[in-house]
């Protein structure tokens, strides 16, 4: 197997694989519970197997992309996913009126909810998951642990059972010891998830991970255990048919995290050695078989130091990062998913999976990464370019240009999978793709992403769950410029202002001018001043700072929001955001935004005489922009509340406005209740 | 920023400062100690040109920096190309003699203003710069004459005049002489419309009689703390209203931005006002003889943009923002937008579509459902005005509700002001596109831009309803009494709330997929780039002022 056929195998090229696809019949039909990026990868398999598709939405979601990817598409409710994707009713409803004959549930919302494959089973639709004991058994970790240690699992040591109240979660934490962790039964991944030191927080962790759990799962059952320090995730994806047998398709390494929710993903882990990696694949085939597993799993492991792993949980679905498993294995893990829902035995024996090359993702959210690695944020993708020009680059993402990142949803944007022979071609891949994504109108994480992957640590392979906190204990703070590239960025920035000034002068029928050829400026960047000579000759820039001169060149396109420069023969996609009449340049460099303001030399000379203004700040106070009816306030005093997210609603002529906040903050008071009516600046919300 | 490049700006200052000393060998101020007649006269003439470059001296030039604002001279090299300044009348002094004014430190050559031609980017305006250092920049009959004749030659060879305001009122010195010279500017203002363009940048006070040259003007910009417009100051409000109001409040650029309209933008300081000055000018023809001007353009005049087909929401009731449809289908994002805190239910301002400049006129769902109302018609009409006499054509988008209804709006004269919007609409014989992109109801449909009005192009968005009112309202008029409303209010939206019913009579020319729109556009401007209408002859139009 060729490493190129790897990446690419669910987008264009691999032709074996094609040939299969069409080999077998499966389903006509199949109407995938799910929206987002995950629905339009479903979609895309079910595509190259000539099945019919079927997409759900919230009516919010009507000219999303799984929507007009589908054959069909039904709306299930309104927003809140409760309503909608979490409603099972109007789900069985939507497949018997298309006559879907298989569930493919994605991840999340219903994968994992045995109530629902029950009813699909009664109604003899296939799921495309595991078997509802498998489900209910996996979903429960208390049994799912002791399902493990029969079948002769490394289980984390001293766990115990459901908890009742606070007293009993801080009993049980003091006979396991501290540190414990404390989690909701039914919940996969990080949520609920809270770890306790002392009985403080235990009783802590027991009320917010209850409560949690209650809202998230409808399930407030909790789970006490041992907490393993400075561990790593690593996990086993495994596969496995109705006929008993199972495979693993190695691991992927899901150490990089915030908040317990991966950030950056890898196959395979520069940790494991081949025998390890034997040892926790066979553990996990021997618990999927254990259970009478059928379909795509994963096996999820904590690896400590000295490579002890231990049993964590279960997940009884298609993972979000199985991409980098097809990637290094050249499996589609979804065809091989419908192919078993629909009876069929595996088609590899374990010796024919590979490991080739090396797969990255990176999973790019909408969200702050300058507040706690990142709080989620929203808007509307005013701009937004994936970089599928680049070869062995995979997008994964249900979004498009002008689509809106709500509250309602998960605010992932995309997964963005690289891959390469080695783990630096993936690396080197990884950075190019990062900063030729073009994501405008929501705060994104590719500042964050982009320096995980260039860390030392992270290139030499030292990391833990603990990774960001101890790379950044004070928090993400973008990216630090060094000497040199402090250099690049004012060069660029310099040599940017110079090809929109001789643009500037180039009108139609006008041929007047003779080209300037030489420019005195100051460029300002991080509160330091800078004074640079630039020359041009054709469309390169001689650019000199401090002594030293830089050659800049590039097509100087003005219209194009990448900026592909070379810097003294070093190729650099830089992003330019923003750039105005003032001189003020927003570039994005190495992932992260720099403001810089790029003036003449006279008009630096002279900014000396101009008032230092102090920004006032309005963003605390919302005000009534205009008359009318108060229809809905969605936040009460003490809520907090995100930027960008509505703090209510107003009616005038009809229509109705929706009020945001300015600012991620708590709410201070509200001044105003529904029915009620305003005058333009009344005060409605304040926030502290 | 300013104090952020202090320290290393430092340097360059010295510089600066360095080369205006050195090139003028002796401070005006120091004592005439000798006759005039024993210099020679090329002496003499360097002395004055030197004299002339330091307007009121050095002390005043320090204190017009301590206030935040640089000199007249400093405004005009900013404004301008480097070395493309031309000065006239360096040499003219004020005539007055009374109170002590002839005495020879009261002289000053050039007097209070500076005046002259240069170039931005390469192309040709006149300007000139109140000098405040020179008796508070007040007006002179030396000063007003200065400016006339810029004025007139500007007109004569069809090039944009820039004031820059910074003036403390009339020379009360002069007297009557004063006022003629105000009088002869007016004059010059009112001949100078729809001729050339002329903008005013307030840089500092602007008080009494002197504020109707900028309101005369085709476009007034402010630089926000530091400049003020009002007929009457705080003191002389007090003393006949007694109303106590700061001279910020009164007259500031918030004030003339935000509530009277009267300025159609402020800006930061002096320095950002004249960059962005610059800015600005790229996007006018220099005369009403010239074609809107063409630059150079990056951005594919083909591109899609497939924001669009999502962006007008399914419910007809929900807000969005027209300027994200304005950013997305300009060239480069680009707008410069007039006017953006005053009547913001209409978005007016500036952008090109493949290299050329274009008028925008939007309503903007965003604000007060983007209703029209009296601000927003007089804001929309001065705009068209301006594009119609420049030769700017005019693009449209249209999502309107209607004329806003209320006592506040009739008894302010909401049928004669909307009737300017209508008037600048179907006066206009520039190339006119439309594009409804949802609501087009009653009179303002007809108002905005509409086929009726000589709209050359004319087009519907899938979304676009174009009807004489909302379905409930309309359904309660045509079926009132009935009982089965709900039914009748289903059978009307199926018949008006689409394009169909403007698309079969050909009030609209296409129904367009809106990620096109751009496209569209900028083929259609191709097309209209040769469009010739003449109106019938008339001495003037007489538009419901």
């Amino acid at each position: 197997r060729s490493p190129s056929r790897s990446c690419h195998v669910v987008t264009t090229v691999f032709p074996s694989a094609l040939f299969s696809f069409l080999s077998v019949q499966t389903f006509d039909k199949i109407l995938i519970a799910n929206r987002g990026e995950i629905a339009c990868r479903v979609m895309k398999t079910c595509k190259k197997m000539g099945i019919k598709t079927v997409a759900v939405h919230s009516d919010v979601d009507a000219n999303a992309v799984h929507v007009k990817m589908a054959d069909e598409a039904v709306c299930v409710g309104p927003a809140p996913t409760s309503k909608s994707y979490l409603n099972m009713d109007a789900i069985m409803n939507a497949i018997r009126q298309t006559g879907a004959q298989a569930v493919h549930p994605g991840y999340g919302f219903l994968s994992e909810n045995k109530e629902f494959a029950k009813r699909l089973a009664a109604e003899g639709v296939s799921f495309i998951g595991p078997d509802t004991h498998a489900i209910q058994a996996m979903g429960d970790k208390i049994e799912s642990k002791l399902i493990a240690k029969a079948a002769k699992v490394n289980t984390i040591p001293g766990f115990d059972g459901v908890v009742k109240d606070a007293d009993e979660a801080v009993r049980i934490a003091n006979e396991i010891g501290y540190p414990v962790m404390i989690k909701a039964s039914a919940g996969g991944g990080g949520k609920g998830m809270r770890i306790a030191w002392n009985d403080e927080e235990t009783r802590e962790g027991f009320r917010f991970s209850s409560q949690e759990a209650a809202s998230s799962f409808g399930d407030d059952r909790l789970l006490i255990e041992k907490f393993i320090d400075n561990p790593r995730h690593i996990e086993i994806q495994v596969l496995a048919d109705k006929h008993g047998n199972a495979l693993w398709l190695n691991e992927r390494e899901c150490s990089i995290q915030r908040r317990n929710q991966k950030v950056v993903e890898e196959a395979p882990s520069t940790f494991l050695d081949p025998e390890t990696r034997r040892a926790m694949g066979e553990q996990a085939v021997s618990l999927a078989k254990a259970v009478n597993y059928s379909s795509a799993g994963t096996v999820e492991f904590l690896v400590d130091s000295r490579k002890n792993f231990y049993f964590l949980e279960m997940n009884t679905r298609l993972q979000v990062e199985h991409p980098i498993t097809e990637c290094i294995t050249g499996l589609d893990l979804v065809q091989q998913m419908i192919r078993i829902a629909k009876g069929f035995p595996l088609q590899h024996t374990q010796a024919e999976i590979p490991i080739n090359g090396w797969a990255i993702e990176s999973r790019v959210y909408a969200e702050d990464p300058y507040k706690s690695f990142g709080l989620p944020s929203i808007g509307r993708l005013s701009q937004y370019q994936e970089p599928l020009n680049l070869h062995n680059v995979r997008v994964d993402s249900g979004i498009e240009e002008g689509s809106d990142i709500s509250i309602y949803y998960d605010p992932m944007i995309s997964k963005l999978v690289t891959y390469g022979a080695t783990r630096a071609e993936a690396l080197k891949k990884m950075e190019d793709a990062l900063d030729n994504y073009v994501i405008r109108g929501v705060t994104h994480n590719i500042p964050l992403l982009r320096e995980i992957i260039v860390h030392p640590r992270f290139i030499s392979g030292d990391i833990s769950t603990k990774f960001l906190p101890e790379v950044y204990p004070e928090g993400f703070k973008g990216h630090q410029l060094t000497a040199t590239g402090r250099k690049e960025l004012l060069a660029t920035a310099a040599s940017l202002f110079v090809a929109a000034q001789l643009r500037a002068q180039k009108f139609l029928g006008d041929l007047r001018l003779q080209e300037r050829r030489s420019w005195e400026l100051c460029v300002e960047l991080e509160k330091g001043v800078h004074m640079l000579g630039v020359s041009r000759s054709g469309a390169t820039y001689t650019v000199e700072i401090d002594g030293d001169k830089l050659e800049v060149s590039s097509d100087w396109n003005l219209a194009s929001p990448l900026l592909t420069v070379t810097l003294n023969g070093i190729h650099r996609t830089l992003q330019c955001l923003s750039r105005n009449a003032a001189g003020e340049i927003s570039l994005q460099y190495l992932g992260t935004t720099f403001k810089l303001r790029v003036l003449s030399k006279l008009a630096a000379a002279l900014s000396v005489h101009m008032p230092e203004k102090v920004p006032e700040d309005t963003s605390s106070i919302l005000r009534s922009p205009m008359p009318g009816t108060v229809v809905a306030v969605s936040v009460k005093a003490g809520d907090t509340v995100a930027e960008g997210q509505e703090i209510c609603v107003i009616e005038a002529m009809k229509m109705q406005n929706s009020m945001t906040a300015a600012k991620t903050a708590k709410v201070r008071s509200v001044h105003c209740k529904p029915g009620e009516t305003v005058g333009e600046g009344d005060l409605l919300v304040e926030l502290e | 920023m300013a104090m952020a490049a202090l320290a290393a700006v430092r340097r360059c200052r010295v510089l600066l400062h360095g080369a205006v000393k050195s090139s003028f060998r002796g401070s005006p101020s120091q004592p005439r100690s000798y006759s005039a007649g024993r210099l020679s006269v090329q002496e003499r003439i360097e002395r004055k040109r030197q004299a002339a470059l330091v307007g009121g001296g050095q002390k005043r030039i320090d204190a017009q920096h301590g206030r935040g604002k640089l000199t007249a001279r400093e405004r005009v090299a900013l404004l301008l190309d480097p070395d493309s300044f031309v000065e006239y009348d360096a040499f003219v002094e004020h005539r007055c003699s009374d109170f002590g004014m002839e005495a020879d430190h009261n002289k000053f050559p050039g007097d209070s203003v500076v005046t002259g031609q240069g170039r931005i980017n390469g192309r040709l305006v006149y300007v000139f710069s109140q000098d405040f250092t020179v008796f508070g920049g007040s007006l002179s009959g030396a000063h007003a004459q200065k400016i006339c004749k810029i004025m007139d030659q500007a007109m004569l060879v069809g090039a944009p005049v820039i004031g820059l305001n910074d003036s403390g009122g009339a020379r009360i010195q002069e007297g009557v002489e004063s006022l003629a010279g105000y009088a002869d500017i007016f004059l010059r203002n009112v001949m100078a419309s729809g001729v050339v363009p002329q903008i005013s940048l307030i840089m500092g006070p602007c008080a009494g009689g002197a504020v109707y040259s900028p309101a005369l003007t085709d476009f007034t910009f402010m630089v926000k703390d530091t400049s003020y417009l009002f007929i009457t100051g705080p003191d002389v409000v007090k003393s006949v209203t007694n109303e106590d109001v700061t001279q910020e409040e009164l007259g500031g650029a918030k004030t003339h931005t935000a509530v009277s309209g009267v300025a159609h933008k402020a800006f930061e300081n002096d320095i950002d006002a004249l960059l962005n000055l610059r800015e600005f000018f790229n996007f006018l023809p220099l005369s009403n003889k010239d074609p809107s001007p063409v630059t150079e353009c990056h951005d594919p005049s083909d591109r899609l943009v497939p924001g669009l087909d999502t962006l007008v929401p399914l419910e007809s009731t929900k807000a969005y923002d027209m300027l994200d449809v304005i950013h997305s289908i300009v060239d480069e994002r680009d707008f410069f937008e007039i006017m953006p805190n005053y009547a913001k239910n209409i978005v007016v301002g500036f952008a090109r579509m493949n290299g050329r400049t274009v008028g925008i006129v939007g309503n903007q769902p965003k604000v007060a459902s983007g209703c029209l109302d009296i601000n927003s018609s007089v804001k929309g009409a001065r705009f068209v005005r301006f594009c119609d006499a420049f030769n700017v054509p005019i693009i449209t988008f249209v999502d309107v509700p209607g004329f806003l209804p209320g006592t506040a709006q009739e008894y302010g004269g909401i049928i004669r002001h909307g009737a300017k919007l209508l008037y600048a609409f179907a006066e206009a014989t520039v190339p006119k596109i439309t594009i409804i992109t949802r609501k087009a109801y009653g009179g303002a449909y007809d108002v905005m831009s509409s086929k009726h009005l000589r709209g050359d192009v004319n087009y519907a968005w899938p979304s676009a309803e174009v009807a004489v009112m909302g379905a409930k309202g309309a359904v309660q008029i045509i079926f009132r009494g009935k009982n089965n409303q709900a039914d009748a209010e289903a059978e009307y939206v199926e018949k008006f709330a689409n394009p169909f019913p403007a698309a079969v009579r050909g009030f609209v020319d296409d129904i367009v997929v809106p990620s096109t729109t751009r496209r569209r556009i900028c083929r259609d401007l191709e097309v209209l780039a040769t469009k010739k209408q003449t109106n019938p002859w008339k001495k003037h139009a007489n538009v419901p002022l």
